[in-house]
């Protein structure tokens, strides 16, 4: 009885939970069968080690796909989230090894190796966000620009050398763990919280919403259209610059030609399958993170059955298509 | 002389989603002779042109074109049997040449190769029938509409078509290109080539067709010879009104409560807004409703959107309290107190997958919002006060609009400028596509808020609103301010005579001011 008088207003406020039959409920079914089928097929599926190698390596995919939702929910895209990875990710080693500032080794340059190729992905964020808003360029046109010309920037910071290094603050963000959880997993609950709460509970999310379901009725209606988007190109932009910093942290080395390779198109991916039409005015994160998971295990799941790369990839897109489609019909209904 | 026919439509039904759009249309075009077609919005003109050209499927009717029963699937069908249409937006490739465009899909070959020489040639000879001489190979883009225009006729007629669809093609024409326009009309009539024509400025028609085909819901009301029908006549018709039945008055059951008038609130004066405004002035008192009439395509809803800001005018002034120069944008107008229900609901008015309770406070929403956060308590009870208020039926507020009927949905778009506490609201067409009860809910709600001191500039395409609902009527016509009439001067034929014909001295009190 207690847990019904919970539950009620939580309904009144909007919030729909996948176990109630919600849009989120394919979703959850098809997690729960490749959960189910690798707890009975998998060996050793149910360790420790297990769990930590699927969530070290959902949380970049995760933490690029929140942003990649808000901007699918403005009717946009954003392509380029892989290159400003690399970008971030060459950056760094960059600025702790005190070649960009000639500083020496301690925790300013480590503090300033976080923040600053986190600020440079999301500058080039907001210069996304500002072909679009103020030049009315399509999206797709648009982040195809750093798409291209952001992994040759990172190339050429680098010399398109590999910079393998050994540094203890992005050892412990690659390798760490706090309370027996891996510290990046935190920051990606942290990242998921945080989109969450802004879709949720306030003025921007709601706005966002609003531009991507019907752009001239949010302009009619005085609602700031640009500045609403070129801040979620630029949101979007930090948050890959966040995830380029974890996988250099994961691999204690930098390479220019492979951080972030092909991440637009597994976050659009996990976007999909997680309920967020890509025609705009909805979103849905805790959709896109079951989608990232799903993707995730089943990576995981043919590999560890030893299917071969290439037939994985073509399990994977049909996965995704099934997943789209079963929403399409749900939607339809 | 079944001969002459060169086209005719009969019993042409066509629904989409359970909403007829065309119930018995029908037109006959002779050979070499020029018809109009004529009607308001969502008169069935533009369903019934995409059946006779192949781009939508009839339901019911026959079509016979020269005599032969057809049945076009494709726009390829009609313009391979001969009937060509000539769009507002001109369908050519504009970055290919002159040339290219006329011949585009057959164009003259010579071994295999396209022989550019007589290509060239055939397009220089196909102008000059109609008197324009330009460098065929120069890319479309370069010439002005007019142009173009001429370069669409010339592959119509390259074409061997037989039949002519012009749609509003004066829309963007000045005065001499007109001319120039007409000219070429006439000359495809002489040819034997049966035009329809497609336009809103009623002067036109009277110059270039023969006869004229009047549509209202769906339906053909009137099919008879230019000459013999009036100017007033044909508005009339299209707003579904016969003359002899015209209310000569208005009705007594507005009261006139204006012994002194209240503080104006808006002034307009001279505004000009490219391409269909062109001067227009207007003013609105506290408390005062001010009625907007006119043809469609007369600049009503373009003079509305410049004075809320969404478009910007090239000259005139608009003064609204502190504001002597016109808004930039529209939120500068909303923060000066205006409030703007658009005329198309769907496109411009709803956010369709949000919840009634956020389209509601959509305009609201910073102003319920600490540090960023939505205060949802202060939300809920403001929606939940103005649903109670305006009489908005749904199941919750949490539901998507879009599963609200059209007249529900009004309403919420209403409330959304009514909890900004507007000093002016401007409704541009606010009961079409709405049935008759919420239709009469919005007129009274609308009435009860004048009555409260606001502001309401009403743009209306129903004479019973203008007439019954307004203190005041302000009527355009090819966006110029033709007449201002008092509640008791806007009867429906003072109304409609200004539509037609503009300025008469019989109807103006002040017209201009």
């Amino acid at each position: 009885m207690q847990e019904l008088e919970v539950a009620a207003p939580r309904r009144r406020r909007g919030l729909t939970w996948p176990w109630r039959g919600g849009p989120l409920a394919g979703a959850l079914l098809a997690l729960g069968i490749l959960v189910l089928f690798n707890l009975i097929a998998t060996p050793h599926f149910t360790s420790l080690q297990t769990l930590y190698v699927n969530l070290t390596q959902v949380t970049t995919i995760v933490i690029v796909a929140v942003g990649m939702t808000m901007v699918i929910a403005t009717g946009g895209i954003d392509l380029s989230v892989g290159s400003l990875m690399a970008i971030a990710g060459a950056l760094a080693p960059l600025i702790f090894a005190g070649r960009l500032f000639g500083m020496g080794p301690g925790l300013l340059a480590d503090g300033l190796a976080f923040v600053l190729p986190v600020l440079a992905a999301m500058a080039f964020g907001t210069f996304n966000g500002w072909l679009v808003a103020r030049f009315r360029i399509q999206p797709i046109v648009a982040t195809l620009v750093l798409f291209i010309a952001g992994r040759g920037i990172a190339q050429v910071m680098t010399n398109g050398n590999l910079q393998a290094f050994h540094n203890a603050s992005f050892y412990a963000l690659g390798l760490g763990r706090v309370l027996g959880v891996p510290v990046q997993v935190w920051l990606m609950m942290a990242v998921v919280g945080a989109a969450t709460w802004v879709m949720g509970r306030t003025l921007y999310g709601r706005q966002l919403l609003a531009v991507g379901g019907n752009e001239a009725a949010a302009q009619l209606s005085g609602l700031p259209v640009a500045r609403i988007k070129i801040i979620v190109y630029a949101v979007s932009g930090l948050l890959s610059g966040i995830a380029g910093l974890i996988v250099i942290a994961i691999n204690s080395s930098s390479d220019a030609n492979l951080v972030g390779l092909g991440m637009e198109l597994d976050a659009i991916a996990a976007v999909a399958v997680g309920g967020t039409a890509l025609t705009g005015g909805r979103a849905s994160i805790i959709g896109t993170l079951l989608g990232a998971l799903i993707i995730q295990l089943l990576r995981y799941t043919l590999l560890s059955h030893g299917v071969p790369d290439a037939a994985a990839l073509v399990v994977k897109a049909t996965v995704i298509l099934a997943a789209v489609y079963l929403q399409q019909v749900r939607r339809a209904s | 002389m079944t001969d002459d026919i060169l086209l005719s439509m009969s019993g042409i039904g066509k629904s989409f989603a359970g909403v007829a759009a065309l119930k018995e249309a029908s037109l006959t075009v002779g050979r070499g002779e020029v018809l109009a077609l004529i009607g308001q919005n969502g008169a069935g003109k533009s369903t019934l042109i995409k059946v006779l050209t192949g781009a939508v499927a009839r339901e019911s009717g026959a079509v016979r074109f020269e005599g032969v029963p057809v049945d076009f699937r494709t726009p390829q069908d009609a313009q391979a049997a001969g009937i060509a249409t000539i769009y507002q937006e001109i369908n050519l490739v504009p970055l290919r040449s002159v040339a290219e465009n006329i011949f585009l899909g057959r164009e003259p070959r010579r071994w295999g190769l396209i022989d550019w020489r007589r290509m060239h040639e055939q397009a220089n000879a196909v102008l000059a029938q109609f008197a324009v001489s330009i460098d065929v190979r120069q890319p479309l883009h370069h010439f002005n509409t007019a142009t173009q225009q001429m370069v669409a006729i010339a592959r119509a007629i390259g074409q061997q078509a037989r039949l002519v669809v012009m749609d509003e093609p004066t829309s963007s024409l000045d005065d001499r290109e007109v001319a120039v326009l007409f000219d070429v009309i006439r000359q495809l009539k002489a040819r034997g080539i049966g035009v329809i024509f497609v336009s809103h400025r009623l002067d036109e028609l009277y110059v270039v067709c023969d006869r004229v085909t009047i549509m209202r819901d769906g339906m053909t009301v009137a099919d008879q010879p230019m000459a013999s029908i009036s100017k007033l006549e044909l508005v009339a018709a299209m707003l579904g009104r016969s003359l002899e039945e015209v209310k000569q008055f208005g009705a007594t059951a507005f009261e006139e409560d204006f012994a002194v008038r209240p503080a104006k609130v808006l002034e307009v004066e001279g505004l000009k807004v490219a391409p269909r405004v062109a001067k227009v002035d207007l003013d609105v008192h506290e408390g005062e409703i001010v009625g907007l009439a006119g043809l469609l395509g007369s600049g009503r809803t373009e003079t509305a959107r410049a004075i809320f800001g969404a478009d910007r005018p090239q000259a005139g002034t608009i003064r609204f309290g502190h504001e002597t120069t016109g808004f930039r944008t529209s939120r500068e107008a909303i923060g000066a107190g205006i409030g703007f229900c658009s005329e198309d609901r769907k496109t411009e008015g709803i956010v369709p997958d949000m919840s009634v309770r956020d389209n509601l406070t959509l305009a609201l929403l910073p102003q319920l919002t600490r540090h960023g956060v939505i205060d949802q308590a202060r939300q809920r009870e403001i929606v939940d006060r103005l649903i109670k208020r305006l009489g908005i039926r749904l199941s919750s507020a949490d539901q998507k609009i879009r599963e609200l009927s059209g007249g529900n949905q009004q309403k919420v778009l209403l409330a959304r400028w009514l909890c900004m506490k507007p000093k002016l609201l401007i409704l541009d067409e606010p009961t079409r596509g709405i049935d008759v009860a919420a239709k009469a809910e919005i007129q009274s709600l609308i009435r009860e808020l004048a009555r409260d001191g606001l502001a309401v500039l009403m743009i209306s395409s129903e004479l019973e609103e203008l007439t019954e609902g307004c203190h005041r009527v302000s009527v355009l016509r090819d966006g110029r301010s033709v007449a201002t009439l008092d509640h008791a001067e806007a009867t429906e034929h003072a109304i409609m005579t200004a539509m037609a014909h503009g300025p008469d001295e019989a109807s103006i009190s002040h017209a201009g001011a």
